[in-house]
């Protein structure tokens, strides 16, 4: 397997890690929710390209980076459906899917406005209480809300 | 050490609310005691909360602690934009046990997680209450002498009333009926009868309140119907004075039926079932106290023995 035409809108990578078919509207909090500003490796972003499906997507290229299913999670609400394949000599050597984790913390804002994580400066802790119906639950007000209208911190 | 703090009611297992209920019997026994003779309490109500923080007051002072705190949050530093973190550990320096009610929901969770001292949720926001739940349970344990098989009736709002939430989900070890009385827009949400279901609790919903509904009941726990819980004011005009108990209704009831409710009552139970001995309502209160000094007690690390040895 080689890296497909579209992922070749911008340059292959050796060894690292692409995650491809963000939508283009998410890239950012993608980038932010990996903490890719804040790493050294070589990062290839591309943004706004051309998708079948997704009309404008975006693909981030990192080399040198393996993430844990545990790191990758962390975009399991904005980019539920992105591609992670990690890249080996060139070629695809496994491609990864993301899933909801059990426990997010600092991912998602309580959409309670009496709640105490938004009226103090912490880190919100939400549980996944139903994983089929994309339940969450806060850990600080219980309650409970739907992954469809939350807000990503 | 393991933080002893009660944030919520399901913390605690079957065995722990019969210990604390134990624990609650030995205090009304004797509630003056010199148990926390060198202890300091405080009790932060950042939102006011008369009744509650005097039960709680007179818990700690019955003990033999000293009490410090406020009621008004205009005169804290809180309303000068403090975070609560930084008042928690601030009075965690003075205090080996802070109780707390708060108008934001989540507070005494997060207040557990930073204070070095064990917290009390006195209530947060229409999260949390357990001591309310702790003195219902109590009240129901001392006047039916068990909580195993009772069939309990909930009256009003059922939508909105955290304390029979949370009086329901504490009663799940105990094999409870529960019969459900109240209006279509305050019905008691699916979530709780999900739970229901879950814990193979039996209930049973009602619109009709009257004494051919609540004749086999041994528990009957009214709430306010308010009127601003309403959508449609209509409504609220046809089923007002539906849910008020009048002591007539009581005809057909059982001899060990107790009356209960979280007060303040407006007018949901009339003033002529006051002096039925089955209103129960005030020593409901009362138990507090002995609910309150129990919860005290066990998250400073007191155990049953200690106050049964205390003489
Ligand atoms: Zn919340």
């Amino acid at each position: 397997m080689t890296e497909n035409k579209t992922e070749l809108q911008v340059a292959a990578i050796e060894n690292g890690t692409v995650i491809d078919h963000i939508p283009s509207d998410k890239l950012f909090k993608v980038v932010s929710l990996l903490g890719i500003e804040k790493m050294d490796n070589n990062v290839t972003i591309g943004f706004n390209l051309e998708s079948k499906k997704l009309g404008k997507k975006g693909i981030i290229k990192i080399a040198g980076k393996f993430f844990e299913e545990e790191e990758i999670n962390r975009i399991s609400l904005v980019a539920p459906n992105a591609h992670i394949n990690v890249i080996r000599n060139y070629e695809i050597v496994e491609k990864k899917t993301i899933s909801i984790p059990d426990k997010m913390v600092g991912i998602v804002k309580c959409n309670n406005p009496k709640c105490i994580t938004n009226n103090e400066p912490m880190t919100t802790i939400f549980t996944l209480t139903d994983r089929e119906k994309g339940i969450l639950k806060c850990h600080y007000c219980e309650k409970e809300q739907n992954k469809n209208n939350i807000e990503v911190l | 050490m393991k933080n002893r703090s009660l944030v919520a009611i399901e913390e605690y297992s079957k065995e722990k609310i019969l210990y604390m209920l134990e624990m609650a019997k030995e205090f009304e026994k004797r509630p003056n005691r010199k148990l926390l003779d060198s202890k300091i309490v405080a009790t932060l109500f950042f939102e006011p909360s008369t009744r509650t923080r005097l039960s709680f007051e007179t818990a700690a002072n019955r003990l033999g602690a000293k009490v410090i705190g406020f009621t008004d949050p205009k005169v804290t530093s809180s309303s000068k934009g403090e975070t609560l973190k930084d008042t928690i550990l601030m009075v965690s320096n003075y205090a080996d046990v802070i109780v707390m009610r708060h108008y934001l929901e989540g507070a005494a969770r997060y207040a557990s997680e930073i204070a070095p001292v064990p917290i009390v949720n006195a209530g947060d926001g229409a999260n949390q209450h357990p001591s309310q739940t702790m003195l219902d349970l109590y009240s129901i344990y001392k006047t039916q002498g068990t909580l195993e098989n009772l069939n309990i009736y909930m009256v009003g709002d059922l939508k909105y009333g955290r304390t029979v939430h949370s009086l329901l989900m504490a009663m799940r070890h105990f094999n409870p009926t529960f019969h459900f009385i109240a209006p279509d827009e305050l019905k008691m949400p699916d979530e709780y009868k999900l739970f229901c279901q879950k814990h193979n609790i039996k209930y049973f919903e009602h619109r009709e309140f009257n004494e051919n509904v609540i004749a086999d009941a041994d528990i009957l726990y009214m709430t306010r119907v308010q009127r601003e819980r309403f959508t449609d004011l209509m409504e609220y005009e046809r089923v007002k004075n539906v849910y008020i108990l009048h002591n007539d209704m009581l005809c057909k009831t059982k001899d060990n039926l107790r009356i209960l409710h979280p007060l303040p009552r407006v007018n949901e139970i009339s003033y002529d079932v006051d002096d039925n001995p089955k209103a129960y309502f005030i020593q409901q209160a009362q138990n507090g106290l002995y609910a309150r000094e129990a919860i005290i007690c066990d998250v400073l690390g007191i155990t049953l023995d200690d106050v049964r040895n205390d003489k």
